[in-house]
């Protein structure tokens, strides 16, 4: 390698990139890494929008990692405030994140959620040898002694998946919330095996994430967080059928700058419902354990206004905020 | 027989001449990616995903051509460690220690084969180990909890003392100075932010590809300036190039064991490839005869990290495979990769789609042996950089170094903390502190943190559970051996001459 020649690819690879920033083209920022679900969120709903002509260029994928999303948020907001062709995947993540001031001071409504097509439902799983075989068991066993039961999970102290058991054991009138044990480990995969290997009693995740280990019989799910079974695993109770109501999911969409106009805000809503409805999203919905959780324009708005101020009350409570 | 008859189907799905032009043309690529300071295999895959889309590449294809990258890039990490002293990725930093004394040697050649041959028998290993026990190795993850992996991680910290370095103390502050950066960012046992003074850059905390070409590459540059050019490090002897035949035969033990440990690191979710090298090179060190031409150009210390780093490569797909764990950062692109072409790994992978997991195998196997043939006959053409004088070449590597790390996440807070990194490389070589422990400290330190706070959650504060488990136990007494033995051989040994310019 010559490296005269290696300059010239780097060169290369530079102006490839900023061509691939320019305008013209939809560009979709993952605020984070390749390989989570933010970055399948960009790559899977890119590549619908294109293939049924929604877009006439493929969609750039951006990823641009940064304090859980906080980096590309603030992005958005300082430099690209009026962009009609950038959109950026979000999750429950971000509004748990919001509503809890982890974005350094940004709030929701510097942004517009455009819409959610799918939303991944929260599970509370078992390992399969163990004694708990009810949501009931588990819950009763943690009134009786909460250092006796550890739940891992996905996300950081006071994320989503941290969110889930609070609400069940409220729900279920434990109000010492904050003696319940959690761990916060990289990604559901490995609060799985930390669960089958017996060093956490419990996990609490997305359905999505625990369906291969259900499949082959490693772990029981104790409940899902959906208000009805979830298609394709009927045989799951709901918490909610239980007599736990909590409803929690991990949905799946996007945001906007907000100084777009109206027209354009309803415009990317109408895609997103294009995207819903076609056949390769329903097939990649299946293939990766999403249930349909389809909420576009101002409908999904005002829904995410709810779930904001929502958790902003949980959060006081368990002292993640003031 | 089964195995011979799903490997047969394997073959059948990877090999036609698409399919290995592809495997061709993801080597190249992922060589060149790794050989460029701050691109490491996780931007290389990610970065070439989109070609494999726009290209309209089928599963089987894509993933021929995204393993091939990260395969290629693993061999091509150690070309600019032998070459400049700056690892072109953190599994390469070990090969900086032996590689480049050798090469200072005027044995340049030698070394990059060495390395090449080495990089060959740990993947080609760690694919048979995959094949063999994948679906068995799957249950080692179930087996290490927080205390375990505490443990672990504990013991990569004690053997840091016998590290290259002519100052043990030395070492010793500059992993404490690593582990503190590590502090930086969001705890992730409470999500609380530390020593971010609100600044939304360091949330993360430091990455260490920036810190990894700071303190290599640019602090490489300020010493250059100082110098006007003259006794650069960069630039080094060179004489023909033969096969070391006599260094290979000599290696073949090593690279066994070496192979063997980076896979078992490869396995655990978490321990990734560095901590794979990392090991193989202390143990190899441990047990070798010649301990004292260790950070001296040995050839068993250039053997070892690599083989030991591509052994970890293939073993981190075993619990991506089974588990749908990411093994290592790659992994956990290659993931993101099979989720987008609808394809969930997980314990059941193996027999829904064998098609899938028996073509990726059969293509690591077949991107093994084109990068052996890529890397050993064509080796000149790498060493050729050399030929270039150091002020041409320098400044290429700055912006190489520079790119590399704007894409990380298109930041210029990143390039700033680079710089950082580099002013803080020039003082601290200037009073012969060690940087390797430093990238150590920053790698494995939080998951050192975080596995001992989930521990401690666990257990109620209760500190006996760090030593619950067999496993446990015996990670603790090879961590104190490690500490202690040096401390007792050292009267019976001669001090290591790292070549420190």
């Amino acid at each position: 390698m010559h490296f005269s020649s290696l300059s010239r690819l780097m060169a290369g690879a530079a102006v490839a990139l900023t061509l691939g920033t320019a305008a013209s083209a939809t560009e979709c920022i993952a605020p984070a890494n390749p390989g989570g679900g933010w970055d399948f969120t960009c790559r899977q709903i890119g590549k619908i929008l294109y293939d049924i002509g929604a877009v006439d260029q493929p969609v750039q994928v951006t990823n641009m990692a940064g304090a859980g999303g906080g980096l590309a948020f603030a992005y958005v907001v300082n430099e690209r405030n009026d962009d009609p062709d950038l959109i950026v995947a979000a999750s429950s993540a971000t509004t748990t994140r919001l509503a809890q001031n982890a974005y350094g001071g940004a709030t929701a409504d510097q942004v517009r959620f455009v819409g959610a097509i799918g939303a991944d439902p929260g599970v509370i799983v078992v390992a399969a040898d163990s004694e708990f075989q009810t949501l009931e068991d588990l819950v009763e066993a943690i009134k009786a002694d909460p250092g006796s039961v550890a739940f891992a999970g996905g996300s950081a102290a006071g994320g989503f998946d941290h969110m889930k058991p609070l609400q069940v054991l409220k729900a279920g009138g434990f109000d010492d919330i904050r003696a319940i044990k959690y761990i916060g480990v990289d990604g559901g995969a490995d609060a799985i095996t930390q669960t089958v290997g017996g060093f956490t009693q419990a996990m609490t995740g997305d359905m999505s994430e625990v369906v291969g280990f259900v499949k082959s019989g490693e772990v029981r799910v104790l409940a899902v967080l959906t208000e009805e079974r979830v298609p394709g695993f009927e045989d799951i109770p709901t918490a909610v059928e239980q007599g736990y109501d909590v409803v929690a999911v991990n949905w799946r969409g996007l945001y906007v700058p907000k100084d777009i106009t109206d027209e354009q805000f309803s415009a990317w809503g109408e895609k997103l419902q294009m995207v819903a409805d076609s056949a390769e999203w329903q097939e990649a919905m299946a293939a990766n354990g999403l249930a349909p959780f389809t909420k576009v324009g101002d409908d999904f708005q005002s829904w995410i206004d709810g779930v904001i101020a929502q958790t902003v009350d949980l959060s006081k409570e368990i002292g993640v905020i003031q | 027989m089964d195995t011979l008859a799903n490997l047969a189907l394997g073959f059948g799905v990877a090999l036609s001449p698409f399919t290995l032009m592809l495997a061709v043309l993801g080597c190249v690529l992922g060589t060149i990616i790794g050989a460029l300071p701050g691109l490491g295999p996780s931007n290389g895959v990610a970065i070439l995903i989109p070609l494999a889309f726009t290209l309209g590449l089928d599963a089987t294809s894509a993933l021929v051509l995204m393993t091939s990258v990260y395969y290629g890039a693993m061999y091509g990490g150690r070309i600019s460690s032998i070459l400049l002293n700056i690892p072109g990725d953190e599994p390469a930093l070990m090969t900086t220690l032996d590689g480049y004394p050798m090469a200072k040697q005027g044995r340049a050649g030698d070394a990059l084969v060495l390395s090449g041959v080495a990089s060959f028998a740990g993947g080609l290993l760690a694919t048979i180990g995959l094949i063999i026990m994948a679906p068995l190795l799957a249950r080692v993850a179930y087996l290490f909890g927080p205390a375990e992996y505490f443990a672990l991680y504990l013991l990569a910290f004690c053997t840091l003392g016998g590290m290259a370095s002519n100052n043990q103390a030395k070492s010793a502050l500059a992993a404490c100075i690593g582990l503190g950066i590590a502090m930086i960012g969001l705890d992730n046992t409470t999500g609380m932010p530390r020593f971010t003074y609100g600044n939304l850059h360091l949330m993360d905390g430091v990455d260490f590809l920036v810190a990894i070409v700071g303190l290599f590459a640019v602090a490489e540059v300020f010493f250059f300036i100082e110098s006007h050019g003259k006794d650069s490090a960069i630039g080094v002897k060179l004489d023909k190039i033969t096969i070391p035949i006599r260094d290979i035969g000599r290696s073949t033990v090593t690279m066994l064991r070496a192979s063997l440990i980076g896979f078992v690191a490869g396995v655990l979710p978490g321990a990734g490839a560095s901590l794979g090298s990392f090991l193989a090179y202390m143990g190899e060190k441990t047990v070798a005869r010649d301990k004292d031409t260790f950070g001296t150009g040995n050839p068993k210390g250039i053997a070892a990290p690599e083989a030991g780093n591509n052994a970890a490569a293939g073993g981190a797909l075993v619990p991506m495979l089974t588990l749908g764990v990411p093994g290592s950062g790659t992994t956990a692109v290659l993931l993101a990769l099979l989720m987008t072409l609808n394809i969930t790994p997980g314990p059941l992978l193996f027999t829904e789609r064998p098609e899938v997991v028996w073509g990726l195998i059969a293509s690591l196997l077949i991107a093994n042996v084109v990068l052996l043939i890529l890397n050993v006959p064509l080796v000149k053409i790498f060493v050729k950089v050399l030929m270039v004088p150091p002020w041409v070449l320098l400044p290429g590597v700055t912006m190489i170094s520079f790119v590399g790390i704007y894409s990380l996440s298109g930041s210029y807070f990143d390039l700033l903390l680079m710089v950082g990194f580099g002013v803080l490389g020039y003082f601290l070589r200037k009073m012969d502190v060690p940087t390797v422990p430093i990238i150590l400290g920053i790698l494995l330190g939080n998951a050192m943190e975080d596995s001992l706070r989930r521990a401690m959650v666990i257990s109620s504060g209760d500190w006996t559970f760090l030593f619950s488990s067999p496993i446990a136990i015996g990670l603790w007494i090879a961590a104190f051996a490690g500490f202690i033995a040096p401390i007792f051989l050292r009267p019976f040994l001669k001090k290591p001459q790292r070549i420190t310019d």
